[in-house]
């Protein structure tokens, strides 16, 4: 019995350590030289830790290149910022008004709406794409940020509407008829009742929907254009386009950097994130 | 997925609470339709309207610019002799059956080893599901970089001592689809443990206590009674990572670009490539909706099922 509990937890530990590797070995990388890359191995540790490359690839590097742009991660952030933000809000607030509306005022076709909403979840983004990019350049707004949260919303409005009406379907009907007894309007119940209901339901889609507004790379490369380049866009041309020698560093540096916010908000929120991956990993 | 409540309010107690002044009044039912519009439009317009719309370019000449001059199934007949896409298909389905298996067995196995009641079972789990919450464009450029023939693995572990290691797959043409499911799996294995744990933690404990007094091995325990009790926990993880596999685009973009040549090519690839880079758009549709067809195929049974229980929780 005891051999196997020391089994137990070697084996966990050796998962833990394969499944680490890979960060460990991207951390490592981003804080050495280029001579220390090419004359060490991944596993070795910096010597002489820099920042160097983090430097590098968030401001870019002036020296090298022409024009007023210096290649840096830095304006990209402020696109995937200003892209995440009223997106997350948008599809999220409307996931919830959309859901509430489902799952307590039964209408005629609210199931058959659901129904239709939750295949939506499923279709490849590649198999819309086409009449997405006729629709957004004819509302003028393609290569741009608000073209870009349009698409965000459009995409993630049936992740957020599933979560919030499954949700709000398992409220206590008496609440709800005390609330309406008492006067409650369609936005009154909403705000004050059902919304406080939901602030778990509220944490775990703002979390999940930063996580896919904030990883998402196709919506980017394709409705982004060059003024509207989100992050991960940016990271890919960095790494696909660098003339001369690879600078393995400034590539991990700036994987790094892209990773660093859905990371910190995964080990911020625990199992907020557990709660909706599940539910949400249908949607590509 | 939650159990659904009985209906809130009957339709007949609305009315009379609407009706009740006499006079014709706003009523909430007609601000909850209102409410319903902007997602209403959404499905029905960029959902299926949009799929209706790609059918169509999928039967015409389209190449740069959506032109209607129709040409029948023209387009499927030039897919279905084009070498790429059937690389591309065959990519998907070595890729399918290595990503799908790999995470089902390692994500199982993580799970019953959780399972069995370890102290800082927080702390694995949080380790084994971190890659998730990164994009698959990190995971590519990552994987990239530690498969990288010159200066990655390989090296490292020839700096070792053992100097006859290869790990060239990503540079091999013959190899390289594989490296996409080493990454993938990485990636995405958290996910399954947490479904398999979720289900695992479901389990009735009286079954563990029976097999006890029985004398039955644990592992006899979980090959013969638990996983067969887990099927439906199985049948949802292998359709949510199969709905992956299908639209896997970014992690070929990120760690292979689809090479060496077009050796890792998957079908979500071919339609970006022909949309947007290869003014080939008929070509392009046309296999979107094969895609498609082939994500239905798969994940139709999935949907009736959950319909279908949804239905018989609500209990009439």
């Amino acid at each position: 019995m005891r051999y196997n509990r020391w089994a137990l937890y070697g084996l966990l530990c050796l998962a833990a350590i394969m499944i680490m590797a890979p960060v460990f070995i991207m951390i490592s990388t981003s804080l050495k030289s280029m001579d220390e890359i090419r004359n060490g191995s991944i596993f070795t540790l910096p010597a002489d830790p820099s920042f160097a490359a983090w430097s590098k690839a968030w401001f870019g590097d002036c020296t090298q290149t022409l024009g007023e742009k210096c290649g840096g991660l830095s304006s990209s952030f402020m696109t995937s910022v200003q892209i995440v933000i009223p997106a997350l809000f948008l599809s999220v607030g409307l996931g919830a008004v959309t859901g509430y509306s489902l799952a307590v005022w039964k209408m005629k076709g609210a199931n058959v709406m659901f129904a239709a909403l939750l295949v939506g979840m499923f279709i490849p983004p590649q198999v819309t794409l086409y009449p997405l990019i006729i629709m957004i350049r004819e509302l003028g707004i393609f290569g741009s940020i608000p073209g870009l949260i349009l698409v965000h919303v459009i995409w993630g409005v049936a992740f957020t509407t599933m979560m919030f009406r499954n949700f709000f379907k398992t409220v206590p009907q008496d609440l709800l008829k005390a609330a309406r007894i008492d006067g409650a309007g369609f936005w009154r119940l909403f705000w004050h009742v059902m919304l406080p209901l939901s602030l778990p339901i509220l944490g775990v889609a703002m979390i999940l929907q930063f996580t896919y507004i904030w990883n998402d790379f196709l919506l980017g490369l394709t409705f982004g254009g060059r003024s509207g380049q989100p992050m991960t866009v940016a990271l890919n041309n960095l790494v696909g386009s660098q003339f001369g020698e690879k600078e393995y560093n400034v590539d991990m540096a700036a994987t790094m950097l892209t990773a660093l916010p859905t990371l910190a908000v995964y080990l911020l929120s625990g199992r907020l994130f557990v709660r909706g991956i599940a539910a949400g990993a249908v949607k590509g | 997925m939650a159990e659904p409540a009985p209906d809130v309010l009957q339709h007949s107690e609305d009315r009379k609470f609407t009706l009740k002044s006499g006079k014709k009044r706003w009523r909430p039912q007609w601000s909850a339709g209102m409410a319903l519009i902007p997602a209403m439009t959404i499905t029905i317009v960029c959902f299926y309207g949009f799929i209706i719309w790609t059918f169509v370019i999928s039967l015409t000449r389209s190449r740069l610019l959506p032109v209607y001059k129709f040409t029948g199934f023209e387009q499927y007949i030039r897919l279905f002799a084009n070498e790429r896409w059937w690389t591309a298909m065959q990519n998907l389905a070595i890729h399918g059956f290595l990503f799908i298996g790999g995470c089902v067995v390692f994500g199982y196995f993580l799970a019953i080893l959780i399972d069995r009641g370890v102290k800082a079972e927080g702390m694995f789990r949080t380790l084994f599901m971190l890659p998730l919450s990164m994009s698959f464009i990190v995971t590519g450029v990552i994987w990239q970089w530690v498969m990288n023939p010159g200066l990655g693995l390989q090296e490292a572990v020839r700096a070792l001592g053992w100097t006859g290691f290869e790990f060239n797959w990503i540079v091999r043409p013959d190899r390289s689809i594989y490296t996409l499911a080493i990454a993938g799996i990485w990636q995405q294995v958290g996910l399954c443990m947490a479904l398999f744990l979720a289900g695992l933690r479901n389990i009735d404990p009286n079954i563990w206590k029976a097999s006890r007094v029985d004398g039955i091995p644990v592992w006899r325990v979980y090959l013969h009674i638990i996983t067969p009790m887990m099927r439906t926990v199985f049948f949802t993880v292998f359709i949510l990572m199969s709905a992956i596999v299908m639209k896997a685009f970014d992690l070929v973009v990120a760690l292979t670009g689809g090479g060496p040549g077009f050796s890792s090519d998957l079908p979500a690839r071919f339609v970006v490539d022909h949309i947007l880079n290869r003014q080939e758009l008929g070509l392009g549709a046309a296999g979107a909706f094969v895609l498609l067809c082939t994500v239905i195929a798969v994940i139709s049974p999935y949907i009736y099922f959950e319909l279908k229980k949804e239905r018989g929780g609500r209990g009439h």
